[in-house]
């Protein structure tokens, strides 16, 4: 909140970019739960905040805001940067 | 069904049109065919993908309305004035046209019976298609989870699965609240305003420890209830939101 008010117009629920994320991963990842890197409070994707689902993604952390994770998308081309990530843990059930 | 929906890559299956379905005067409900579907868990997604003759390409992502209970697939889209996809799905596509899609997508948020409760359910506007799948779904199992939707519409004929929700009254455990907050019909007593914190409170109450909420609209509406609920003991966790945005379309 707060200092990103102005965004609210283009804040999405992680959840949206599963079908782009599970281009990525080996399975569908929204409750992957990722750690943030900024202020370490653990999160599941889809409960992150999503911008920006043209170009890519970019998936913040709800508590700090921290850009957890970032993905562009050129043609065939995935760019991925999860500098904001310390972790990520996932099931490969089924 | 366990097992065969949140695995594997996605792939684009290209899907057709068997019906067309007329809800309100600004949302419509198409009835797709698409091999190899498949199956979805209630509140998954699609992502939907059009392409122009110049090869220029739109996608948007759409609840999936119907009850993987139902064996179909049918997705109810608004047609948003300033949209890109929607109209087109809206107005223009008929039985027999196809188009593009990838999916079932999503797997945070959904609810099947394991996943527990009481349910608490609160859409804004056309935020009722993946709340409906749910309530479909617990309606086909013969679920007698407590369920509260808390429904918000502008206009008594822009309330979306109006008759069929109707028929969910009678379920065992179900409770429908409409708030219109635009027009009311003649003889309405029901609430008339936005939903506010009063109005969560009445129709939320404390929540168990178990409680389970799913909030589905447009931005402000969404993040509005989601700490109304904070503020009603709701923990983060038990608390899933899908946010449209303001162009969904």
């Amino acid at each position: 909140m707060g200092e990103r008010d102005d965004d609210q117009a283009v804040r999405l629920d992680g959840n949206v970019a599963a079908g782009l994320l599970t281009e990525l991963f080996c399975c569908e990842p929204s409750e992957a739960v990722i750690v943030c890197a900024g202020c370490g409070a653990a999160a599941p994707i889809g409960g992150l905040m999503a911008y920006a689902l043209e170009m890519g993604a970019i998936l913040r952390c709800p508590h700090c805001d921290t850009a957890v994770l970032r993905v562009g998308v050129a043609g065939p081309t995935r760019w991925v940067d999860m500098r904001g990530a310390a972790s990520m843990r996932f099931s490969i059930a089924n | 069904m366990a097992g065969t929906t949140v695995s594997g890559r996605l792939v684009w299956l290209l899907a057709s049109v068997s019906a067309r379905r007329v809800e309100t005067p600004r949302s419509i409900t198409l009835h797709l065919k698409a091999d190899a579907w498949p199956g979805h868990l209630p509140g998954q997604h699609v992502d939907v993908r059009l392409t122009a003759p110049d090869g220029y390409r739109a996608q948007r992502s759409y609840s999936i309305a119907s009850a993987p209970s139902r064996g179909q697939l049918e997705l109810t889209v608004e047609d948003l004035d300033d949209g890109e996809v929607s109209p087109y799905l809206a107005k223009e596509l008929q039985p027999g046209d196809q188009l593009e899609l990838r999916g079932p997508i999503g797997g945070y948020f959904t609810w099947t019976e394991a996943d527990g409760g009481p349910l608490l359910l609160v859409a804004g506007g056309s935020g009722i298609v993946p709340l409906m799948s749910m309530l479909r779904y617990r309606h086909d199992i013969g679920s007698m989870m407590p369920t509260t939707l808390l429904y918000s519409s502008r206009a008594w004929d822009e309330i979306i699965y109006r008759d069929e929700l109707e028929q969910f009254g009678g379920d065992k455990g179900l409770r429908v609240i409409h708030t219109l907050t635009r027009s009311q019909p003649d003889g309405w007593d029901g609430y008339t305003r936005r939903i506010d914190a009063a109005m969560l409170g009445a129709v939320a109450g404390n929540p168990a420890p178990t409680s389970l909420a799913y909030i589905c609209g447009p931005t402000p509406l969404v993040e509005s209830v989601a700490n109304g609920l904070v503020l009603l003991n709701y923990a983060a966790s038990q608390i899933k939101t899908e946010r449209f945005g303001p162009t969904g379309g």
